[in-house]
């Protein structure tokens, strides 16, 4: 039997490798998947351009952040990031809505087939693309300041005395409480209020919610700022915890899409649940558990490789598997979402 | 004037357009520049007739293009590279024994599925043969990679080719993509259309990442280069080749005659070098355009052909097709195959080309999304329209740049040198172009919905 001391520690080790970065990559995925099922759910077309339009706030959200600290203005121990992201989430509405009215609009007027919708929001992801990487430049940008850790590895281990250390990075918890704070707000919206209420009965079913005098221009303006406000939201969340370029932001639509169908798309729940399924097996799959086991091993079981299942760079791939996995056993997702 | 611009003189207009075009680059720039651009644009047309073969035919929307043209370069490097001995001693083996096993998997896998009664007993029957089989394959997947990606890493760590001259490639090519797309179409034809396109551009990721992380297929990162046994000559071997030399010292003799001894041996020098490049080029385009003129006869005949007309039926009304007894899912997977084959000849070719293979080239903008603007803008369920568009946006992407760098030395004309604004726009001109293609799909989707070259509108009269 293992000691206690060693569970202990492979306690520690799991959540400091897996439990902590998933809990908040899986927050950002669901920000993400949650604009793709509100678009889906309402406009009725899978947005090929939400990555880009991620991109396109966080980029905001980096240049003003810029302008802030240049002007010496600063948040404290938070990034100042999360002065900027307002402002961020206005830019994101306006590109957002200018999109609507000058491409969108036409094809919903004239009813076009989804198929219509989806290549036309490929036009739209080059020319956002093009957009951001012509402001900002196609690399790398890094917009975290304030404090880094809320602790350290080093001390925890001070304060616990196991071997293994945990760190808390402050973007983590960030990470967290934005999402809590935007997910809360979006389900009070969607259930208790007049507009929310409109805007499900106008995805459940179009005709009768029209019938019922549901303005449909105005489900239509809501639903894109809403969808622009969360966008904004999960990529300046992601860009703070990693980095900000924005092809990472184009390859970051597809586990989004992930999650917004594990779920069930056109579910709000949903798209939260799908976003944690995507992150946790993204992180468990790739996870090499080598270290885990000799603390909970006798030494005579050690395992001699490296106990991984698949190697990280598969981390896309596997969000795939679930995917396509899902899709073949049950089309709806784990929340039945509309069925198409 | 609209009888100018009718359905019928559209093509021969279109094809006017885009020849003075590239007569242009020929001149204004250079001729070498212009074949290049020419080669790739042919290589581009095939592609595009392969998009064409799915979306134009049957609707069928496949954003898994990058994936099979990979499969098709992967197909080039597999034939032509030398066999490595070594490698195949040390690992040959155990990659066979998982080889097989994975076979006997499938096989169980599909008996279980087959002979069970659907619910939890069959689920976890399937589940616990995955399991052990995945620990079983790893047991001899996983020393059997590691010593082949040992031996002489620098230079091999892959099992190598079969070998042979690369042109064979194209055919290999085309039938890998139709063999993994046989799998794929078989998983994810029942989907609606957008899920089949993000099913398929996640599958075409996944490939990608394979090719990537795999080093014993194809060195992985690592990349495979100077692939050779290539069907043209090569330019080193021209120049120094008699009948080549004499063949450009005639060409040329009328301006060489002109000039002095000691500069007319430096003159024919540069030029056999020149021609020496644009020959291969010539024979390039000349091989190509032979394969994109039999796949282009073979298209049109098919579409015009009964099959053809079930396909558009098909296209154009599922539920009715069905009812007249036609087996939709399969009429898919079968259209499916055949055009992601096209695509994978393709991306043998452009393999061929380069003589490298680079997965990380592989960028579903480059691949997938700019393909599918070929067939949208060129004329969707049009063949010539697909090829139109191949080589029309192809030309577009590669002049796009150039034109962008000129309007934005325009814009700043007025700016101070020196200026961080000028020197930022000016860097971030050639970003225009993913700009300038988004617009141009928007705006023929608009107002031009069917593509510059329309699809014929067919009416059978009773």
């Amino acid at each position: 039997m293992p000691e206690f001391v060693d569970i202990l520690n492979a306690i520690v080790l799991f959540s400091n490798f897996v439990l902590v970065p998933a809990i908040s990559y899986g927050a950002q995925l669901a920000l993400g998947a949650l604009g793709i099922t509100l678009v889906y759910g309402i406009l009725r077309f899978s947005n090929f351009a939400h990555g880009d339009m991620m991109a396109f706030g966080t980029m905001s959200v980096i240049l003003i952040t810029w302008g802030f600290q240049s002007m010496g203005i600063s948040f404290g121990p938070l990034p100042t990031a999360l002065l900027a992201l307002p402002f961020g989430i206005l830019c994101a509405i306006g590109l957002s809505l200018m999109f609507d009215k000058t491409v969108y609009k036409f094809y919903r007027v004239k009813k076009s087939a989804p198929v219509i919708f989806v290549i036309v929001s490929t036009g739209v992801m080059f020319m956002t693309n093009a957009i951001v990487r012509f402001i900002i430049g196609p690399s790398d940008q890094r917009f975290m300041d304030g404090t880094k850790f809320i602790f350290r590895p080093r001390e925890f281990k001070e304060f616990t005395g196991l071997s293994e250390g945990l760190a808390l990075k402050s973007t983590q918890a960030l990470t967290l409480t934005v999402a809590i704070i935007a997910v809360a707000a979006l389900f009070y919206f969607l259930q208790k209020t007049r507009t929310g209420k409109a805007m499900r009965a106008f995805s459940d079913n179009e005709d009768l919610a029209l019938l019922s005098g549901i303005n449909p221009d105005r489900v239509v303006f809501i639903t894109w700022i809403i969808v622009a406000a969360l966008a904004t939201t999960a990529g300046t969340l992601y860009g703070l915890d990693k980095s900000f370029k924005p092809f990472t932001y184009f390859m970051l639509l597809l586990p989004m899409f992930a999650a917004a169908i594990v779920g069930g798309i056109g579910s709000p729940i949903g798209a939260v649940v799908g976003g944690f399924v995507i992150a946790f097996s993204e992180v468990i799959v790739t996870y090499a558990y080598k270290k885990f086991f000799i603390y909970l091993m006798p030494e005579s079981l050690e395992p001699s490789g490296l106990m991984q299942f698949l190697s990280t760079d598969y981390k896309f791939a596997v969000s795939f598997i679930i995917l396509v996995m899902v899709l073949l056993i049950r089309p709806t997702g784990i929340f039945k979402g509309q069925s198409i | 004037m609209n009888a100018l611009f009718s359905q019928k003189n559209r093509a021969p207009l279109a094809f006017s357009v885009m020849a003075l075009l590239l007569i242009a680059v020929g001149m204004g720039q250079s001729w070498p520049f212009a074949l290049a651009i020419i080669n790739l644009c042919l290589i581009s047309a095939i592609m595009s007739l392969g998009v064409n073969i799915q979306w134009g035919y049957a609707g069928l929307l496949n954003l898994g293009v990058m994936g099979f043209t990979a499969l098709g370069g992967v197909a080039a490097v597999l034939i032509s590279e030398a066999p490595v001995l070594e490698a195949w001693s040390v690992g040959g083996q155990g990659m066979v024994v998982s080889f097989i096993l994975v076979v006997i998997t499938i096989v169980l896998a599909i008996l279980v599925h087959r002979n069970m009664a659907s619910g939890w007993a069959r689920k976890s029957a399937l589940s616990v043969l995955f399991v052990g089989a995945y620990f079983t394959i790893n047991h001899f997947y996983e020393p059997s990679v590691l010593a082949i990606e040992n031996v002489n890493p620098a230079t091999m760590g892959f099992l190598g080719g079969l070998g042979l001259p690369i042109i064979f490639s194209w055919i290999v090519g085309g039938v890998m993509a139709a063999g993994v797309a046989w799998v794929i179409g078989k998983i994810t034809l029942g989907l609606r259309s957008d899920y089949l396109a993000i099913a398929t551009l996640g599958i075409s990721e996944i490939i990608i990442a394979v090719l990537k992380n795999e080093d014993w297929i194809a060195r992985g990162v690592k990349n495979v280069s100077g692939l050779d046994r290539r069907p043209v000559p090569y330019e080193l071997d021209l120049q120094t080749s008699p009948w080549f030399m004499d063949m450009i010292e005639s060409m040329f003799s009328g301006r060489l005659a002109l000039l002095s001894d000691v500069e007319r041996v430096a003159a024919l020098k540069q030029l056999i070098i020149q021609g020496s490049s644009v020959f291969v080029k010539l024979c390039y385009t000349g091989l190509f355009t032979v394969v994109l003129i039999a796949i282009l006869m073979l298209s049109i005949k098919a579409l015009n052909s009964p099959w053809g007309r079930m396909m558009r039926a098909i296209r154009d009304n599922e539920e009715a097709a069905n009812a007249m007894g036609k087996n939709v899912v399969r009429q898919h997977l079968q259209v499916f195959v055949l055009g992601s084959a096209v695509v994978g000849i393709a991306g043998a070719m452009l393999v061929t080309i380069d003589g490298m293979f680079i997965p990380t080239a592989y960028q579903p903008l480059r691949f997938t999304f700019l393909i599918w603007l070929m067939v949208v803008i060129g004329g969707s369920g049009n063949n010539l329209g697909a090829v139109f568009g191949g080589f029309f946006i192809w030309f577009m992407w590669i002049e796009a740049e150039p034109l962008s760098m000129a309007f934005m030395d325009l814009v700043t004309m007025g700016m101070d040198q020196a200026s961080d604004l000028r020197n930022h726009l000016v860097k971030s001109a050639p970003q225009l172009r993913l700009f300038i293609m988004g617009l141009t799909l928007l705006l023929t989707m608009r107002f031009m919905p069917k593509g510059i070259i329309p699809e014929e509108t067919r009416l059978h009269s009773v």
